[in-house]
């Protein structure tokens, strides 16, 4: 089927992928499963393996061994045909279609490459950013650093009020450090979730022995005269000694690899939908693509597991000369919260209850870290949160696609429900109250 | 019984450091009579020196349980498991297996060398079973002490999860009531041993016809009751079960090997080998046993002579002894705790054909929430890579699968859920069709 077109790829094509986390990873997989022949190679300074990032935080906490984390075995590579290598890139040269590396390693030449390079953690210019025991947690190097300086920690301060922020918070918890947790918002993470969830995570965060600090910003950190930091200070002008500053404001997309080359970018690799570069034979995908969005809105930058997967899936179909174009679809995510886990499916803006075209049902009981909320426009429901209560991504997704009416929906509810037999079924208490509240 | 001292590094997850190093040390003292007697030095006999020996041991293990989960919150607590003495294949855990493998060694080859202990058990064993203590005595009275006090254990660490507490509920009460004493009731009762739990093949005696004359031989007809229901459990309550529940009706929630594997075994059940070798392993051990075992009661029925008597005495060695308490049981903290389900044990052979072929049980995967951590996988009994499945939203529909929800439960983004459908023919491509496709899979093993 290649190389039919004029031009299109042929199968005795090299196709390198800088990155192999889970949008190279998975770009190589559909790759391989629609060609059979064409030579594909890996490329990772990280590590070797293919891992499960967001399973970081296991590996440190002592749940998972490093090995844990990996969803395949070295025999599935030699299977596959996809040759892994590590080592840093140093120059893509797109004209002369190769990669060199920082390494003594052979460059690589390539008929197609895919910068699938991921995220950084954000810095924001603080003074003493780069002092040692200061770092984001983003990679297996991050971790071992970590690692590292462990035994040094006995207090350590997490800048940052998300995803990232509470997992490094719970991470330090249970090595025993005594852990302040700082987000400039005023309650936690509310710029992704509505005003009383955030407040109930913010409950649990404390309730999970954090000392939760809400509309606190990091001014400096401070130097102990050794290059390490000892203590930050707050724009309040406090002081909060430590021995260990997590800075995890944030991600944005990783262009280190494509330094000096002529890949144009913008906060990350500026892509089509269909995850081609501006320059021929190169894509990108996850965390590191930025969507040029044709009617002039603000370009998007998708930075989670559940996409980078999808722009892989797409990508792979795009190197096989298929026509195909992300969709990010029925949105949705996960996370857990120390103990509280969180889905969440469609719209639900965190300005939920101000913005004037949306309805929402909210439910909360007193006597449990539990909440259930539906939003609806115009009657028809476009977004479903639940924390604390396991719901279904297809039937929820399916409700928001038909625009099931909030009495349709709570005649459905049990079939949404995805806790483990024998659990307490909340769905009753929910109705009821969302009756009232329709009433 | 150190298998209760294991405990990872402290942690604010855990109560209290300091009240739990406390409680290790006293069980590790209170162990000292149980060892006298093992070196031949009873404390005493009678009741009193029942209790000096068992009483504080247990009283202290479960009072480390208590001061371990004691001011938690209710979640999942797998913080330092990878780096546990115990429970990280360190020197402990390796302590461990090599004492529990000799002490199921001893118990099968030479029984008589535990005399000076389960004399210790006389006023007890009088008590439920009329009369004095063997080995064998001893053995239950441990298994189920260990079942008990490590299912104390599972209530405390799992108290957030309905399913993990009636599960535990259900093996300690099938392990104390139906293993240990109305097997002891009936031989007061002057009436044949009978484990009302146990089923050919796992407990292959049942079928055999020595048994049966044995069995048919007894007067009042309990005897024959017995036989009957060895019959029915085997060949009609258990593919009925099966079909509607998976073979975890059986064992994750009521067989004894699985009690204890899920009760004392369960800090270890991340040991066990996801790696695909071991599952192409684990199909060829467990059919061959279930072939031998199968072949082995024809020919008794069948056939005569030395041959076919030698046989079952060499079975009887090999699986009863070697595989399912040797390698099953001491291995725990190498390999995890259900090594002798997962490879060897016939019926779990039987109910994972069932399962795989002719149930409505299956585990979903919650749409396209995974992000393939590898908690389900890593913490798996039977080495199931959960996660490959997960990740592609796929069922999990595999023979060895014993239910026991604990992948469920490590799941951080809530994607997996074990359920009983309305048919058994949507679970997989195939599925519509079983005994095609388990012709199918003969076929390309």
């Amino acid at each position: 089927m290649f190389g039919r077109k004029k031009g299109g790829p042929g199968s005795d094509r090299h196709l390198v992928i800088i990155g192999n986390g889970i949008a190279g990873v998975t770009t190589a997989r559909a790759v391989r499963a629609r060609d059979k022949k064409c030579r594909i190679t890996m490329v990772s300074g990280e590590s070797l393996h293919f891992f499960s990032r967001p399973a970081l935080m296991y590996i440190y906490m002592g749940h998972l061994t490093e090995r844990d984390t990996r969803p395949f075995e070295d025999w599935f590579w030699k299977k596959a045909r996809i040759e892994r290598r590590q080592a840093w890139v140093k120059f893509i040269d797109v004209d002369a279609k190769r990669v060199d590396f920082a390494d003594d390693s052979p460059s690589l030449e390539y008929d197609q490459l895919v910068i699938a390079t991921g995220s950084k953690p954000n810095k924001f210019g603080w003074p003493g950013q780069d002092l040692a025991r200061v770092q984001g947690m983003c990679s297996l190097q991050d971790l071992a650093n970590l690692e590292a300086v462990t035994d040094q920690i006995e207090h350590g301060v997490v800048v940052g009020g998300g995803l990232i922020g509470v997992e490094l918070a719970e991470m330090l918890h249970s090595r025993g450090k005594r852990v302040t947790l700082l987000a400039r918002e005023k309650s936690y993470w509310n710029n992704a979730l509505p005003e009383a969830e955030a407040t109930l995570v913010g409950r649990v965060i404390r309730k999970g022995g954090i000392d939760l600090r809400l509309s606190t910003e990091l001014d400096h950190i401070e130097d102990d005269g050794q290059g390490r930091a000892c203590a930050v200070h707050t724009k309040d002008g406090e002081r909060i000694a430590c021995e260990f500053v997590g800075l995890t404001a944030g991600v944005s997309p990783n262009l280190s690899a494509l330094e000096g080359s002529k890949i144009p970018t913008g906060r990350g690799v500026l892509c089509d939908l269909s995850l081609r570069t501006q320059v021929p034979d190169v894509y990108a995908a996850g965390d590191c693509v930025e969507f040029v969005t044709p009617e002039g809105q603000r370009n998007i930058v998708e930075q989670l597991w559940y996409t980078g997967e999808m722009h892989g899936e797409v990508l792979g179909r795009v190197l096989c000369g298929e026509e195909a174009a992300h969709d990010r679809g029925i949105w949705f995510n996960s996370a857990k919260f120390f103990d509280l886990e969180w889905h969440t499916y469609g719209e639900v803006p965190p300005s939920v209850g101000a913005t004037p075209d949306l309805q929402t049902l909210y439910w909360q009981p007193e006597d449990a870290d539990l909440a259930f909320r539906l939003v609806l426009r115009d009657g028809r429901l476009v977004g479903v949160n639940a924390l604390g209560i396991r719901y279904r991504h297809k039937v929820c997704e399916r409700w928001i696609a038909d625009g099931l009416s909030a009495e349709q929906v709570l005649e459905r509810l049990p079939e949404g429900n995805f806790d483990p037999e024998f659990f307490r079924r909340y769905e009753p208490a929910i109705v009821r109250s969302f009756r009232e509240q329709l009433r | 019984m150190s298998v209760t001292l294991t405990g990872p590094a402290p942690s604010p997850h855990a109560g209290s450091a300091g009240l739990r190093t406390a409680f290790a040390v006293a069980t590790g003292v209170s162990l000292l009579p149980f060892a006298l007697a093992l070196a031949g030095h009873p404390v005493g006999s009678g009741w009193v020196a029942l209790a000096i020996t068992f009483a504080p041991f247990t009283l202290f293990a479960m009072l480390y349980i208590w001061a371990t989960y004691r001011g938690t919150h209710p979640g999942i607590k797998n913080d330092d498991i990878t780096r546990g003495h115990f429970t990280g294949r360190r020197t402990a855990g390796i302590l461990l297996g090599v004492v529990l493998t000799g002490l199921y060694t001893v118990l099968y080859f030479e029984g008589e060398w535990l005399r000076s202990v389960y004399v210790l058990l006389d006023p007890l064993s009088h008590l439920l079973r009329d009369r004095p203590a063997d080995q064998w005595f001893l053995y239950g009275f441990l298994y189920t002490l260990a079942v008990l006090i490590m299912g104390a254990r599972m209530f405390w660490r799992y108290r957030h999860n309905r399913y993990q507490m009636w599960r535990t509920a259900s093996v300690m009460f099938f392990q104390l009531g139906f293993a240990f004493l109305l097997p002891a009731f009936l031989l007061a009762m002057q009436q044949p041993e009978f484990y009302f739990t146990y089923f050919w093949p796992l407990k292959p005696d049942y079928l055999f016809p020595s048994y049966w004359s044995y069995l048919w031989s007894q007067p009042g007809g309990v005897g024959a009751f017995m036989l009957v229901f060895g019959v029915a459990a085997s060949f009609i309550l258990t593919p009925i079960l099966t079909f509607y529940f998976g073979k975890r009706w059986y064992c994750s929630w009521v067989c004894g090997c699985g009690g204890l594997a899920e009760t004392a075994g369960d800090p270890f059940r991340h040991l066990s080998s996801k790696k695909y070798a071991a599952w192409r392993f684990e199909r060829w051990s467990i059919h061959s046993v279930l072939v031998i075992i199968t072949a082995l009661t024809i020919w008794l029925w069948v056939g005569e002579g030395e041959a076919v008597q030698t046989g079952k005495k060499w079975y009887g060695y090999a699986v009863g002894m070697v595989l399912s308490g040797i390698v099953g049981v001491g291995f725990y903290p190498l390999l995890g705790s259900r090594v002798w389900c997962r490879f060897f044990c016939p019926m779990a052979a039987i109910l994972g054909i069932f399962q795989r072929f002719f149930s409505r049980f299956r585990i979903t995967t919650n749409g396209d929430q995974c992000m393939a951590c590898g908690n389900c996988s890593a913490y798996c009994e039977m080495g199931i890579d959960v996660r490959a499945y997960a990740m592609q939203g796929k069922n999990i529909v595999r023979a060895s699968c014993v239910g026991c929800g604990i992948c469920s439960a490590v799941c951080p983004r809530g994607v997996l859920k074990l359920e009983n459908g309305k048919t058994h023919a949507d679970r997989y491509d195939g599925a519509q069709n079983p005994l095609a496709t388990l012709l199918r899979s003969l076929k390309n093993p």
